[in-house]
């Protein structure tokens, strides 16, 4: 059965349409983030599963019961929010155990529950102070405390993380990954950073412009990018988008692509489907670690093809070095290995993985199917 | 005082630090001279002040003055002293400031936590009273008390008052409440509490500077309020400043200076004592009212 | 927001309640203040005098205000006390913030001294400079007392020079909160800024007067505004002080209006000198509550 049904669901602020036609149906324990860049739409529609925000257009259900009009707090949810929203005034074990009182539950209970909590969070020393006196990653673990003690059939999360520092945030996403582990409970976790969106998900939901652009696997969305916008804001650094054209090199399809030069450079596609296209402008889509090193090539791969093209810029980055190149007229990033010997300014024979690569139709965006 | 010390990055020389001093000095002399006037004729005998000593310190000192002030001067036909008037002022600004800072303390809730469509025009409408002359409504006010059956009556003057008083409580306590993040109501409102509950149990336990703010304030443009109290008062609900310039203005008998200045002074010690135990908050209030946060 | 169909209670509950505390305030704001104002201002088109009438006479009102010296003279010491009374008190705030902000020793004693006369009723203000200038028993007085016997200083007396003293006392009530916001506007300065033009070699008077005061136009805005209106509504401390005289020499259009509204029993008369003082303050405050408000969404 669908846990938590977004069915068809619009909202708009007046004229201004802020999102178009949501669908999302998750399964109970699962791990959802809704990844996109900023004014997207993600809290909008994170405050509408929550109940803060009107629904405009369609249905939001909870277990089968459908949910708009229902008050935030009968909605048996939890929610994280990016300020951490802690009450100034309380306790730690105050704001824990607010909610807990609003709905009139026994003083020993919540007690209880707030002892249960603290343990699991680590947070059983810091009860009696206030949220002033805490630093970032304390304050988001009675944040999260808060949440948790409800026991929820929903947690929802808008963007926790981005107030700690690159460190603390690391760590922290680990143990929210350990807690859901652990717990179970079906999240739906709002991040404009693509990495949290990675690491943590079961699924991922990237939506651009108030519009759902993908729904699938981490893997799904990765490697099979549904279009030009999924494929650049997933990764970093991001796929490289190439202009090129199909040709038709003894019944086996290829691109050709621009080098630095000007001179042009033929690669196989595997896909023969693409012999339809010959001729006609696609965007090529490759991975900066589907270009490297010809030793670093993936041994794996069926279809590696080798590529010669000047080197520009090279960026050590400790474990790998990143090269930037021209090619179909754009920058190009490809991932070496960092023992790779190589000089700016030279030209180098690149390995690119093309079992890897997807392409792109330049008119709609939309990934051609392969 | 709201501004704090801080380096500054300009050096002055000695001799241009010396004049600063002196001229910093002598107006802190000038804005204490008539302090110390009131303060020195007000005890001593009236034929000290008529024979030249206004600037001396007394030679006799007497409290009479202050007593006379207080409790048997002339004020308009009875010979009761300006007591009877102080309480006349206390029970006008003491419901006038509770509920006007009550109401300010709501609508500053509202209209910072609460989205709704108007709220920049009804805030705008809201400051815009605060400022208008108050001519403009002592006609229709005096007939509307009238009706109201508040006419003459300390009542009717608090009322006037809280109508009037709500535009400054609400610009403080929207300001204050303005920097709040909305996700604290989002939390409160998921956890299960109401309206009231969100503003009682999460925002007004941390209100404390800010209603001390609008009670000093409310309290100091109520009790120094002169024109209501002229228009709308009864000759038994006079507040203590029409009182005084009754005092003062009266046109009969000896101009007993020494007792004009202990009333003076009677009138102005309520807010002067709460400049000096809460300056800091009245300087507060009076920057939210010019300069806004 | 309208509520939605199917919304349960505690949700129709809450998008309720916030209206509904904001609506007593409401209703006060616009009965009391914004249905007076209209009432007024029609008074000023009626024959009122004792009591409110509604009999429509236009503009007559109006052209007989013009036409009256009484507030004529009102008009011209209202000229001459919203000049000196603004650009004096500006001068002085702005000269004091400045001295105070050089790491003056005792500046917090000082302050408090500067600003206690805000906290004081024009009333009592009014009393005490009405007899500390008395030529009877105060400054004339006491130095002719000291041996001076030819000093003479009787201008509450003088027609041509009362209205100074009103100015006086004025600019004593509140040229220390003019200097308080100038020092909230000194103290916001970037010091940063003040190191980099010390560095390039600017003196302190080119300092002062080529970058700090140019910053402090917001603290220059709000002071103008604050003052402007302070000197329209200016009421209580000509009555404490003058009483209007002598003759009319203190006469503002404040007292003006009341004495036309309640001793001489000419409320249309009275009316229209009210929707004047409105229409001269609005077109002050309308537009800097505008950007102001306009600033802050
Ligand atoms: N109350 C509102 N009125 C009008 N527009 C709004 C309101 N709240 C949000 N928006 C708009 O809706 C869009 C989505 O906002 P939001 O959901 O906060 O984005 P995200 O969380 O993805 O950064 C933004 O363009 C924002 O400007
Ligand atoms: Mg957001």
């Amino acid at each position: 059965m669908v846990f938590l049904d977004v069915d068809k669901v619009t909202k708009s602020y007046g004229p201004l349409d802020v999102l178009h036609d949501i669908n999302i149906a998750i399964e109970e324990g699962e791990f959802l983030v809704l990844v996109g860049p900023s004014g997207c739409g993600k809290s909008t529609l994170l405050n509408m599963i929550a109940g803060l925000e009107e629904i405009s257009g369609g249905e939001i259900k909870i277990k089968g019961k459908v949910m708009n009009g229902v008050h935030p707090s009968n909605r048996n949810i939890a929610m994280v929010f990016q300020s951490y929203a802690l009450y100034p005034n309380m306790t730690v074990g105050e704001n824990i155990t607010f909610g807990l009182e609003m709905h009139g539950v026994e003083k020993s209970e919540r007690k209880k529950a707030m002892l249960d909590v603290a343990t699991l969070l680590q947070i059983g020393k810091l009860l009696d102070r206030k949220p002033g006196q805490l630093s970032g990653g304390q304050r988001q673990r009675v944040a999260m405390g808060r949440a948790l003690v409800r026991n929820p059939d929903v947690f929802l999360f808008d963007e926790p993380l981005s107030n700690l520092d690159a460190k603390l945030r690391v760590d922290m996403r680990i143990e929210i990954k350990k807690l859901h582990q652990k717990l179970g409970t079906t999240i739906v976790y709002v991040t404009h950073d693509q990495i949290e969106a990675m690491t943590l998900s079961t699924r991922i939901a990237v939506m651009n412009g108030g519009h759902l652009q993908q729904l699938g696997k981490p893997k799904e969305i990765y490697d099979k990018p549904n279009n030009v916008f999924v494929a650049t804001f997933m990764g970093s650094p991001s796929m490289n988008v190439i202009p090129a054209v199909v040709r038709n090199l003894a019944g086996v399809p290829h691109v050709e692509i621009r080098r630095h030069d000007d001179s042009t450079s033929l690669l196989k596609f595997n896909d023969m489907k693409f012999l339809e296209r010959e001729n006609q402008k696609i965007l090529l889509g490759i991975r900066p670690e589907a270009i490297t090193d010809p030793d670093g090539a993936d041994r794996k791969s069926d279809n590696i093809c080798y590529l010669e093209n000047r080197i520009e810029v090279i960026e050590p980055a400790g474990a790998d070095t990143f090269v930037s190149m021209q090619l179909g007229g754009k920058d190009v990033t490809a991932r070496m290995r960092s023992d790779t010997e190589i000089i700016t300014g030279a030209d180098f024979n690149f390995a690119v993985n093309m079992q890897k690569a997807v392409a792109f139709d330049p008119e709609s965006q939309v990934r051609i199917s392969s | 005082m709201a501004a704090p010390m801080q380096e500054t990055a300009i050096r002055t020389g000695k001799v241009a630090r010396t004049f600063i001093y002196l001229v910093l000095l002598l107006f802190a002399a000038f804005y204490m001279l008539p302090l110390y006037v009131m303060f020195v004729n007000s005890v001593k005998p009236l034929a000290e002040i008529t024979g030249g000593g206004m600037m001396s310190l007394p030679s006799v000192f007497t409290l009479e003055p202050w007593v006379k002030a207080w409790s048997s001067a002339q004020i308009g036909v009875e010979p009761s002293g300006l007591s009877p008037y102080f309480w006349n002022s206390i029970k006008m600004v003491v419901p006038a400031v509770f509920v006007s800072t009550i109401l300010g303390a709501l609508n500053g809730y509202v209209l910072t936590q609460w989205r709704f469509r108007y709220d920049t025009i009804f805030f705008g409408l809201l400051l815009f009273a605060c400022f208008i002359p108050f001519q403009i409504v002592l006609i229709p006010m005096a007939k509307m008390l009238g009706v109201m059956g508040l006419a003459g009556t300390t009542w009717g003057l608090s009322f006037v008052h809280i109508v009037y008083g709500i535009g400054f409580t609400t610009l403080y306590f929207r300001n204050f409440y303005a920097v709040f993040p909305s996700e604290l109501v989002s939390a409160a409102q998921i956890d299960g509490a109401g309206f009231f509950q969100i503003f009682r149990r999460i925002l007004l336990p941390s209100s404390g500077p800010i209603a001390v703010v609008s009670i000093i304030w409310q309290f100091t443009n109520i009790w120094n309020d002169f024109l209501f109290g002229a228009s709308f008062a009864g000759a038994d609900s006079q507040p203590m400043t029409v009182a005084l310039n009754n005092l003062v203005q009266a046109s009969h008998g000896v101009k007993e200076y020494n007792v004009h200045f202990a009333g003076a002074i009677l009138a102005a010690m309520p807010t002067l004592l709460v400049y000096i135990v809460g300056g800091r908050y009245f300087v507060r209030g009076l920057m939210a009212g010019s300069v806004k946060g | 927001m309208a509520s939605i169909a199917g919304a349960d209670m505690k949700t129709r509950l809450q998008t309720w309640l916030p209206k509904l505390v904001l609506s007593p305030s409401l209703a006060l704001m616009l009965v009391f203040v914004y249905a007076f104002i209209a009432f007024s201002v029609y008074l000023s088109f009626t024959d009122s005098r004792l009591l409110p009438s509604y009999g429509w006479i236009g503009l007559e009102n109006y052209t007989k205000l013009w036409r009256l010296s009484h507030w004529e003279t009102s008009l011209k010491n209202m000229g001459i006390f919203a000049l000196l009374y603004i650009s004096i008190c500006t001068a002085l705030g702005l000269t004091l913030a400045i001295f105070l902000d050089q790491k003056i020793r005792g500046e917090g004693l000082l302050r408090p001294i500067y600003l206690y006369p805000m906290a004081l009723s024009f009333i009592v203000t009014g009393t005490a400079w009405k007899w500390f200038l008395d030529p009877g028993i105060g400054l004339e007085n006491v130095i002719q007392g000291w041996g001076w016997e030819g000093f003479e200083f009787r201008w509450i007396k003088d027609r041509s020079l009362a209205i100074y003293t009103i100015v006086l006392a004025a600019v004593w009530q509140t040229s220390g909160f003019v200097m308080a916001m100038f020092l909230a506007g000194l103290r916001g300065i970037d010091n940063e800024i003040l190191k980099a033009a010390q560095m390039d070699g600017a003196s302190n008077w080119s300092l002062y007067r080529r970058i700090v005061i140019p910053q402090l136009r917001p603290a220059f805005l709000s002071a103008f505004v604050i003052l402007s209106h302070l000197a329209i509504k200016t009421f209580d401390l000509v009555i404490a002080m003058t009483g209007g005289g002598p003759g009319r020499a203190t006469e503002l259009p404040a007292t003006f209006m009341y004495s036309y509204t309640f001793s001489r029993n000419q409320m249309g008369i009275g009316s229209a000198s009210a929707t004047i003082m409105l229409i001269t303050i609005a077109s002050i405050m309308v537009p800097y509550l505008y950007s102001e408000l306009r600033e802050n969404h």
